[in-house]
């Protein structure tokens, strides 16, 4: 099923949550939305489960016009972060619940509800479980039962509110990759918000980064960390270091001083350069454009994280770079920088 | 097996704590109602049946608790009503609303019983009326029923009120999102989160109705057998001094209404276990 939204616009008093938003899902994918907390994404998912309604836009579930219905017509399933499970039924009422209050024209018989719920606890390996109420369950328990009460009535598509966001860091991971092979199973179009990056390029075929009511990039998640559309982006996945950098004749200066980096046809004015941590090239002293004194080096596993004062602005500017160790390097030590890989991006962005 | 009293806790202060419990118990409920046991005591037993087995201590008994039921289940349904309107809407007007709930609680009983009588009573507001479509409430059963009514309903909705401001409004988008109409949402996920407040505010407006004797009299009639309750009976054996009497109809009444109360307590618990509180 293919999900499309359009240019929806939703306002919380003077607070615009979402300022047309366009998005388009295709079927089978599973997209996640990420964004820091305020940024929409929550909103959006919402809207597009009919929780919400929007002050502008349209929001079309494989063709069909949503808005007009509401979340009980629009037959999507929706997990909440804190779980919102039936406390006074048992994991299996809860699972079944979607089942019982079909209209009694397309209800199922008592025995094919008991045997849809077997297999949905089966799916999400917790058959063992349904006569446990929710309050007897661990949480990463209750979230996959929440997320087999929503398949129960076999949506046409699934939205996950952090769905993790509640858990332990552990659990929150095994999780993750059990969605992912359980989306592989059953391929409902999905879509997750997150305000955890690592969760959403580890788990989504594509990323929708947002940031106050406005989609910053849609790509996949090798497109969103590599190639950052906005200085948001950048700042927002991955670590990045950013220096304020001033372009002008093709030239990016850092204090006055030029770097050995293209401007790569960015705009002439104040500007900020990105570049990963992992992407500053570390040379002798002497050999970069940039040069800084190494103040502190952790090492662990394969990296080492150190933190460079900058030369060029009198040891104001510190920086924290990951180095392979392949040379360890001491506190003390004077070494230059020179960015590998870089973007950058207009100041006021 | 040593038992948890003997055993050092993390929560000291047990031993105090429960000997001024005992105490206090003892000296303002417990020690009062044995007394009332052994008032019977003067009776023997034959005098006893006959006392609580005649027509008028029957009828009265019979009055108190039937139409206390009767109150308690309409404040149930009513009150519940309220709770909904008061915790889910924001309407002008609702914090003076939310205050009158409480007036029965604060208001003199006998000023409430004046107050009803006058607006019942044939010449009364809404008396008049009533009258016209051939309803008799004052100085009937019905005039006693509506009493109960009125000082019952803040103790259902003041239980519920709390619960349902906590259930957690993600329960219902789950149930609307599940496929579930309003019905089947109120019906099978609010509903029955609420049964042990229900069942609680039930027994308060039940027992506080049973126990009801200023506004009560003054809207009865409180005539033998029809519309004579029985804390008035009591009051009428006592004005004539046959104390053993009057104790004999208390203990009735008061095992009465200990046996409901438990029996209500006892599903309030089976009710719990089934939705613990996290």
């Amino acid at each position: 099923m293919t999900i499309e939204v359009k240019n929806i616009v939703k306002k919380f008093g003077d607070f615009a949550a979402l300022d047309t938003v366009s998005l388009k899902v295709g079927d089978g994918e599973l997209l996640a939305l990420l964004g820091p907390s305020g940024s929409g994404k929550t909103t959006l998912l919402r809207i597009i489960a009919g929780l919400d309604w929007p002050e502008a836009g349209e929001v079309t579930i494989d063709g069909e016009d949503a808005l007009g219905r509401g979340a009980s017509e629009r037959h999507v399933g929706f997990v909440f972060q804190h779980y919102a499970l039936f406390r006074h039924m048992t994991v299996f009422e809860n699972v079944a619940f979607g089942l019982r209050v079909q209209p009694r024209a397309i209800r199922k018989d008592e025995k094919a509800i008991r045997a849809r719920v077997k297999e949905l606890l089966d799916l999400v390996q917790l058959d063992w479980l349904s006569d446990r109420y929710p309050s007897q369950l661990s949480g990463g328990q209750r979230q996959r039962i929440a997320l087999a009460r929503a398949l129960a009535i076999e949506p046409r598509i699934l939205l996950l509110d952090e769905p993790f966001g509640a858990l332990d860091a552990k659990v929150r991971k095994e999780l993750r990759q059990w969605l992912r092979s359980l989306h592989q199973e059953i391929h409902v179009t999905s879509i997750f918000v997150t305000h955890d990056q690592e969760e959403a390029l580890e788990v989504a075929n594509r990323v929708v980064v947002m940031d106050k009511g406005r989609i910053e990039q849609i790509g996949t998640p090798g497109e969103v960390y590599d190639n950052p559309a906005t200085a948001f982006v950048h700042g927002f996945i991955g670590e990045s270091i950013v220096l304020p950098v001033d372009v002008s004749d093709g030239a990016v200066r850092l204090g006055g001083r030029p770097l050995n980096v293209a401007a790569n046809g960015a705009a002439p004015g104040a500007s900020k350069l990105f570049v990963r941590r992992h992407d500053m090239q570390i040379g002798p002293a002497g050999s970069g454009s940039l040069e800084g004194a190494v103040r502190h080096v952790r090492s662990f596993g394969p990296i080492q994280r150190a933190e460079v004062a900058l030369a060029d602005s009198e040891g104001k500017t510190v920086i924290e770079i990951d180095a392979p160790r392949d040379r360890e390097l001491q506190a003390g030590e004077i070494i230059s920088l020179e960015p590998r890989r870089y973007r950058i991006f207009a100041a006021h962005e | 097996m040593s038992t948890a009293v003997a055993r050092r806790s993390t929560l000291p202060g047990f031993g105090l704590t429960m000997g001024l419990t005992l105490t206090w118990l003892s000296v303002i409920v417990l020690i009062p109602l044995a007394g009332l046991f052994l008032k019977t005591f003067e009776l023997s037993f034959d005098q006893f049946w006959g006392i609580v087995t005649s027509r008028r201590t029957l009828s009265a008994l019979k009055i108190s608790f039937g139409l206390s039921f009767a109150a308690a289940c309409v404040n149930l349904v009513m009150g519940t009503v309220i709770v909904w309107a008061l915790v889910r809407y924001r309407f002008p007007g609702r914090r003076l609303f939310d205050a009158i709930v409480d007036i029965p609680f604060a208001l003199p009983t006998a000023v409430a019983g004046v107050a009803l009588t006058q607006l019942f009573a044939q010449k009364g507001w809404l008396g008049a009326p009533l009258a016209e479509l051939g309803i008799k409430v004052a100085f009937t059963p019905i005039g006693i029923f509506l009493a109960m009514v009125f000082i019952g309903i803040p103790f259902v909705v003041r239980t519920v009120q709390p619960v349902l401001i906590d259930l957690d409004p993600e329960i219902e988008e789950a149930a609307a999102s599940l496929g579930a109409d309003r019905w089947h949402t109120v019906f099978r996920v609010i509903l029955p989160s609420l049964i042990p407040a229900l069942l609680t505010g039930f027994a308060l407006a039940f027992a506080r109705a049973v126990g009801e004797y200023g506004s009560v009299i003054f809207i009865a009639g409180n005539l033998p057998n029809v519309s004579e309750i029985a804390p008035l009976l009591i009051v009428i054996r006592l004005s004539e001094f046959r104390y053993a009497d009057a104790t004999a109809i208390a203990v009735v009444m008061l095992l009465a209404s200990f046996i409901i109360i438990f029996a209500v307590n006892r599903l309030q618990r089976w009710a719990q276990t089934r939705i613990p509180t996290h």
